[in-house]
């Protein structure tokens, strides 16, 4: 059964990595570009020796980042699956395809787009090299609280579910999950390491496209998982009396 | 467990924890070993040495939205 699951779910994180991969060659890659002839520029006016490419601009851009998405992809599905697997049937009455939205839709705010409204995706020439350990335990951090955050709050709704009523509840733990980010977001410190005159335009193209690489991998995920999920619980499911899920 | 034996059902059955965790811990280590790969070796941490897995990812890994060097 989670067996079953587990391997559904990196099969559908695999195609989602495909139409990520699909999306971060078209929006993703020109902000790249530009950044990095900006590092060079710098690093010319600078009168730094450029470094020798070890691995070639076009096998960045096409094998390697195929190689990275389509990766990740089948990583975050095999988790989402293993998510999903203790979810189900945990979360109310919700079947099959709903627990897979509403996990996609908890995850994505959870992992990606709450820690990235604290340390956002960063392009080539933004960030000192050396403070790069310091920058990634940040990042994750982040990522450890915010899951947190979401999993307690999710835990609150439950709770309050009979006394509220499934709106009110729900209400009540969003907002209890956004004081939490406000506290957060204040407590831990600022990174800031972009050059002064780095263009703002391509910083921004650079950032809504790593969120919309993200978004399609979320998406593809919570809405193609649900599909192939629905199959493989029905079976179990089909003791009950009804067999239609919500 | 008992719960999921003895109660009827009216459509959703949770899968026993029992039967999860084993799936739970070991494919979850894998999969987390493969994100890490992808989003920090050889930038904060380095399993293996010189900068051929940074530099082939490097791509992705921006757009992902990791720190990169």
């Amino acid at each position: 059964m989670v067996g079953k699951l587990l391997l559904r779910g990196m099969l559908v994180g695999l195609v989602a990595g495909i139409l990520a991969f699909a999306f971060a060659r078209v929006y993703g890659e020109p902000p790249v570009d530009k950044a990095i002839a900006f590092e060079e520029q710098q690093a010319q006016a600078a009168g730094e020796t450029p470094e020798p490419e070890m691995v070639s601009r076009a096998v960045q851009a096409g094998i390697g980042l195929a190689t990275g998405v389509l990766v990740y992809g089948a990583a975050l599905g095999g988790l989402f699956s293993l998510v999903f697997a203790y979810a189900y049937g945990r979360l109310g009455s919700l079947g099959p395809r709903g627990t897979s939205a509403l996990l996609a839709l908890l995850g994505f705010l959870a992992v990606i787009v709450v820690p990235s409204l604290k340390y956002p995706a960063n392009p080539p020439a933004v960030g000192n090299p050396e403070t790069i350990a310091y920058r990634t335990e940040l990042f994750f951090i982040m990522i450890v609280i915010s899951i947190a955050a979401m999993v307690a709050a999710v835990g609150l709704a439950q709770r309050l579910w009979s006394r509220l009523g499934a709106w009110n509840a729900s209400i009540v733990a969003g907002l209890a999950f956004l004081v939490v980010f406000a506290l957060v977001k204040a407590a831990l410190p600022d990174v800031n390491e972009v050059p002064e005159n780095f263009s703002a335009t391509v910083l921004w193209q650079f950032r809504v496209a790593s969120l919309g690489i993200q978004l399609v991998l979320w998406a593809v995920v919570g809405l193609g998982f649900g599909a192939v999920a629905e199959r493989v619980v029905a079976v179990r499911d089909q003791r009950g009396p009804t067999r239609r899920y919500a | 467990m008992s719960d999921t034996t003895f109660a009827p059902s009216y459509g959703p059955v949770a899968i026993p924890v029992r039967e999860l965790l084993p799936w739970a811990i070991f494919a979850g280590l894998m999969l987390m070993l493969m994100i890490y790969f992808v989003g920090a070796e050889e930038g904060a941490t380095s399993l293996i040495r010189g900068t051929a897995v940074h530099e082939f990812v490097h791509d992705g890994r921006h757009l992902l939205g990791f720190p990169c060097h």
